[in-house]
């Protein structure tokens, strides 16, 4: 690790400034929470901040189920998110996400808003020893493009960078029309999931919405019909302990079996959370039924584009849309 | 360990009065994040000139406290190893994927390289030491033994400290289960068959203590 000072601020608003100081520069500031993949980076020399401000104890770390839907405080752990009782019964998708991510260790240790905020995990990113990576070094290039890209994207991609987004939890949250509660130097906002991960464009570098010093202050997610039949389905190269190479979250109303109205994300596939409205569109008023549902599906690959080693991700995906939107429906 | 160059902790415990005074004492200037809670950082916060390479860090570590000046960028793990000399937990990867350096925090599994020792003050560190009560070793200790549960050994305490919560948690209910909930703990010499079946003998003894 590079040499850095570290801040234990009392108070959030003493955080915040000292984060809103150093502007859209993150080498002269960041905040720590959880620090499961913070603490990764700073080993890995990836990130190299003058100062580090903690979050620990500023953040809230309740989870409140009510009528209305759930309020995830940004620093509740993902084991915590994962056991509680009402998310299990009627969020089931959040749950699955959560326990197919990481490790029992870090699902202790990790929190709602880092969670959302980790970086991505190709291997150029987080390997200072390849020059070229215009998310780490912004202008240098990209080395997955022409390089080994099987775990990367194939949706939101752009010539400076190919990068997919790690998180599962977003994958579930983003199809459940979650939204981000910020704090930051000008007070607080909210933001929908949807919108708060930016698409690399030609600033990969810049992965989210959120202004110089602004926080997760929570994660809201309404309550729906579809929410209690959901599931997150997860493709990976072990059976356990591994990110995405292709997943889906799915959650479905149902009329008898007819799919009233479905909610589909991808995860492994997207530089950022990927929403796929076409195929949603296209299932409502659909029956459950193998031929109908791969039709639907199809649709997720529009606007696809493989980079060689990950060409497979385009079928793959459909097929995990398509197994997910099965699994879903049966649950009662 | 990289040398310290010269990072400072500003710590919540200080006051403006010991923060002076340590400034004193060291020549330094250690930065005060709290000196005027709520307000922006102070002006001199860009001054962090501190040449001063550590701040005191209190660990409570199977009970005892102990307080040491740590260089910021001390991890938890390097803390245990490095300056309290408990070599029980090793550190494999230092990037939080092999598990042996698991250790309990408030009574449940972290991998101690990806917590800096300075944030973890007040929290209760249980390591492989302060598992067996003096010569009475821990049931899953025992069940290690018994059923030869590791080959080189390197990944055993880990194994053993994530075992204890694996069984705490209830996640051991099945060999399957246990797998699953054991995936944070890797065995390069293979000996998972019988590390899972020394977690059932001992979640047999133990029993399960389901939480929430």
């Amino acid at each position: 690790m590079h040499p850095f000072t570290l801040e234990r601020p009392r108070e959030l608003s003493t955080a915040i400034a000292f984060r809103a100081q150093a502007g859209r520069n993150d080498a002269t500031a960041e905040y720590i929470a959880g620090g499961t993949d913070m603490v990764q980076l700073l080993q890995e020399h990836v990130r190299r901040p003058e100062r580090l401000v903690s979050l620990a104890g500023l953040l809230d770390n309740r989870i409140e189920v009510g009528p209305g839907g759930l309020r995830l405080g940004a620093a509740a752990t993902m084991a915590d998110v994962a056991a509680h009782p009402a998310i299990v019964e009627q969020f089931p998708v959040i749950s699955e996400a959560l326990l197919n991510s990481a490790s029992p260790q870090v699902r202790n240790q990790a929190t709602m808003g880092g969670n959302l905020l980790q970086r991505t995990r190709c291997p150029y990113f987080r390997d200072v020893g390849y020059a070229a990576c215009n998310k780490r070094a912004p202008g240098s290039g990209c080395a997955a493009i022409g390089g080994e890209n099987r775990w990367h994207a194939v949706l939101g991609t752009t010539d400076s960078c190919i990068a997919a987004h790690a998180s599962d939890l977003a994958v579930a949250l983003v199809a459940l029309d979650a939204a981000v509660e910020a704090s930051g130097p000008r007070g607080q906002r909210t933001i929908p999931l949807a919108e708060f991960h930016r698409l690399p464009g030609d600033t990969p570098h810049i992965e989210t919405v959120l202004e110089p010093g602004e926080v997760i202050a929570a994660i809201t997610v309404p309550a729906s019909p579809a929410a209690r039949r959901s599931h997150y389905l997860k493709v990976r190269d072990r059976a356990s302990f591994e990110f995405a190479v292709v997943s889906a979250a799915v959650a479905v109303d149902l009329d008898g079996a007819r799919i009233r109205r479905a909610h589909v994300a991808l995860g492994g596939v997207g530089t950022k959370p990927w929403r796929v409205p076409r195929v949603e569109a296209a299932l409502a008023g659909t029956n459950l039924e193998p031929a109908a549902l791969r039709r639907t599906a199809a649709l997720a690959a529009e606007g696809a584009q493989g980079r060689g080693a990950n060409d497979f991700k385009i079928e793959l995906m459909q097929r995990v849309i398509v197994r997910a939107v099965e699994i879903a429906g049966v649950r009662t | 360990m990289e040398r310290a160059e010269g990072p400072t902790i500003a710590g919540s415990d200080f006051t403006r009065r010991d923060l002076l005074a340590a400034a004193a004492v060291t020549g330094g200037a250690l930065v005060g994040a709290d000196f005027m809670p709520g307000a922006a950082p102070p002006a001199n916060a860009q001054t962090t000139a501190a040449e001063s390479s550590s701040a005191n860090v209190t660990l409570r570590v199977n009970g005892a406290e102990h307080s040491l000046p740590l260089d910021p960028r001390t991890t938890l793990l390097d803390a245990l190893r490095e300056h309290l000399h408990l070599n029980g937990s090793k550190k494999g990867c230092g990037l939080g994927q092999c598990g042996a350096c698991t250790v309990l925090m408030d009574g449940k599994r972290v991998k101690s390289c990806l917590s800096l020792a300075a944030l973890v003050e007040g929290r209760e560190i249980t390591t492989i030491e302060g598992l067996a009560q003096g010569d009475q070793l821990h049931p899953l200790q025992a069940a290690f033994i018994e059923r030869d549960a590791f080959q080189c050994g390197y990944c055993t305490s880990g194994q053993i400290m994530a075992g204890v919560a694996c069984i705490a948690e209830g996640h051991a209910s099945s060999p399957q289960e246990i797998r699953e909930w054991m995936s944070g703990n890797i065995c390069r010499c293979g000996a998972y068959d019988n590390i899972v079946a020394a977690i059932q003998d001992a979640a047999g003894v133990t029993g399960p203590a389901r939480r929430g």
